[in-house]
């Protein structure tokens, strides 16, 4: 047991240089801005001595480093600068945009687990059959699914031609007044209210965003979950399993498909990092008010602050997943405890 | 009887790779196919602006959102521009954005990579911390931050694309290198005089090319994809300009009014380069690596 909190304990260490590291790159991309960044905060009618002034406000007449080190302690304080378009701290504006995005990333997420496992079980017990071949089919397509092109489709498909979707603008249609905040995601708040004609609305809206988000998830997952039950299914274990006159149903859940969870599960990371960056698409695409869109509004009007921001923010957030994911993967796989020194 | 016995050629040997890729392609059609879609998709990139029908940039009002017709294939935009033109000049520009990012990543990658792998030490731990630190971020998000940051032009797409590339062609480098560092065709090579820097060259980094093409090939669908994504959000590639993703963006505006050619096909287009080219490497994978067949 000690030996499992200490491995614990040495992942959490390992994630701190990858943290400064990104903190560096952040900090590196906001005074890598085009043209000085105190002309460009100081605004178009600035003279020569406000821009002075700003240069002082903002510190960018103090050496790099120090410069960084300010930059460094304001990140550590949650403070990620100011958005000139909106006026509120970025912090705050993504604070408040983040539920939007996470509820439609997670729903996306689990949807994409509840198609892709089950095929790729199946396509890795009937080798072969339909079901192998549709895996495949999705594998290779799904790939090439630019995301907001299957958004797009799915309007078209959906909303024009067969009238079944709301229109994709947004979390909830304006007829309906957003539920009282309590996580931000309007189907848990909608719940907790009791107010279940507003959860079906919204959930209306979330359906499509979602599925173009889970079709793009999808292949990865799929792919990986076949190959993982594919090499464990072959293992001797599974032979043995097998000859000790186990159930088919005791060897395929208990013995392969626990052991093929592992590689599925670092997939999972890996397309979570993927689905940060669809997620900026299917938000313009669907006009949904999260993170993603927010960063999109900032760039199309030069609010470097709020895209900078935003990207140090995903890379946290991505940082502290793939921590969770490293956690979980030495709570199921008991050996890692012991192989890391 | 001896004389039947030497009549019987013996099958030669000579063109072995030659003879395993024509063998590869005629058991697996599918590779073959992938091959004939490049094809195309070069063709419409080598000499795609002389045989459009239209200007792709010719705006003319009284025929703006027609559905597609004999004379205009894919049906025309807002301003009355020729859908089937632009989708074709537009891959010359898209191929080439995503060609010249995958060569910059397969260079620099495969330079920090050989660094990395063959010498170690501390070189080698700075730049694994530093692949780190760039495969920790939400590599479009990155992308989008690099844009942001170096200003919105077509060469920064380039670069952006091409730094979040690096990491996977450096780690596969350095990963090849590092096996056959000390590997007995090196120290032969070494022992007769040859320089670090010759065996690292011309003896060690042959030998990471095969896996490294499977890469490129998939990569490169990625980065259409990538390049695509970012003009769709208004990075880079800057209207009228014909591009797949701007294309797809634009047409998206008319998508709830049921004018669908505007950007269904700009988007089959991307989907088909992508296709190709991931084709393209599950097809090279299975010629250079039968075992990873999955």
């Amino acid at each position: 047991m000690t030996g499992r909190l200490a491995t614990v304990g040495l992942r959490i260490t390992h994630s701190i240089p990858v943290i400064l590291g990104v903190v560096v790159v952040s900090f590196l991309l906001t005074r890598a801005l085009p043209g000085d960044p105190a002309v460009y905060f100081a605004g178009p009618a600035a003279d020569a001595a406000s821009i002075a002034q700003i240069r002082t406000a903002l510190g960018l007449d103090k050496p790099l480093p120090e410069q960084f080190l300010i930059y460094a302690t304001d990140v550590l304080r949650g403070d990620f600068g100011q958005s000139i378009s909106t006026g509120q701290p970025v912090s705050e504006d993504l604070a408040n945009r983040l539920p939007a995005s996470l509820e439609l990333t997670l729903t996306a997420l689990l949807l994409s687990c509840a198609i892709a496992i089950p095929i790729g079980v199946l396509a890795a017990t009937r080798p072969g059959s339909a079901v192998d071949h549709l895996c495949r089919i999705l594998v290779t397509a799904g790939v090439s699914l630019p995301t907001f092109f299957t958004g797009v489709v799915l309007i078209y498909v959906f909303y024009y031609l067969l009238g079944i979707a709301p229109s994709p603008l947004g979390r909830l249609d304006f007829i309906y007044i957003e539920p009282d905040h309590v996580t931000g995601f309007y189907l848990i708040d909608a719940a907790i209210a009791g107010d279940w004609e507003t959860w079906l609305a919204a959930l209306k809206q979330l359906v499509l965003p979602a599925v173009t988000l889970a079709l793009f998830t999808l292949a990865p997952l799929a792919r990986m979950t076949r190959a993982a039950m594919l090499s464990a299914l072959s293992s001797d274990y599974i032979r043995t399993a097998r000859a000790s006159g186990l159930t088919d149903n005791k060897v395929l859940f208990t013995y392969a498909f626990r052991n093929a969870l592992l590689p599925v599960i670092t997939t999972l990371g890996m397309v979570f990092s993927f689905t940060l960056g669809a997620n900026v698409l299917v938000e313009k695409v669907f006009a949904w008010p999260g993170i993603g869109s927010y960063a999109v509004e900032a760039l199309v009007v030069s609010d470097y602050a709020a895209v900078q921001g935003f990207v140090l923010a995903m890379a946290l957030l991505f940082v502290a997943l793939n921590l969770i994911i490293d956690l979980t993967y030495s709570m199921i796989d008991p050996r890692i405890g012991f192989e890391a020194k | 009887m001896t004389d039947v016995v030497s009549n019987s050629v013996p099958p030669t040997r000579n063109h072995g790779a030659l003879d395993h890729f024509l063998y590869v392609l005629r058991s697996n059609p599918v590779t073959l196919l992938a091959f004939m879609m490049l094809a195309v998709l070069l063709v419409a990139a080598l000499v795609g602006p002389a045989i459009t029908p239209y200007d792709p940039l010719t705006s003319n009002a009284a025929i703006a959102l027609q559905p597609p017709s004999l004379d205009h294939w894919f049906g025309t935009d807002n301003l009355g521009r020729d859908v089937f033109s632009r989708v074709i000049v537009a891959t010359r520009l898209d191929l080439a954005i995503s060609v010249a990012a995958v060569a910059l990543s397969f260079v620099i990658g495969s330079l920090l990579g050989s660094i990395a792998g063959y010498w170690g030490g501390w070189l080698d731990s700075v730049l694994n911390r530093l692949f780190d630190t760039i495969m920790a971020f939400p590599l479009f998000v990155l992308a989008m931050g690099i844009v942001a940051a170096l200003g919105n032009t077509v060469e920064n797409i380039v670069y952006a694309t091409a730094v979040i590339n690096i990491p996977f062609y450096a780690r596969l480098v350095r990963a090849e290198v590092n096996i056959r560092r000390e590997a007995g065709f090196t120290q032969a090579a070494k022992l007769s005089g040859n320089s670090d820097i010759r065996v690292l060259a011309l003896h060690i980094f042959p030998n990471a090319l095969p896996p490294m093409m499977v890469q490129v090939s998939l990569n490169l669908g990625w980065a259409i994809l990538n390049a695509a994504g970012l003009s769709f959000i208004g990075l880079g590639v800057r209207p009228p300009t014909a591009e797949w993703g701007i294309m797809v963006a634009e047409g998206a505006n008319f998508i709830v009014s049921g004018e669908w050619w505007l950007a269904l096909f700009p988007g089959l287009a991307l989907m088909f380069a992508v296709f190709t080219f991931n084709l393209l490497g599950d097809g090279l994978r299975d010629i250079v690596d039968p075992r990873q067949r999955t």
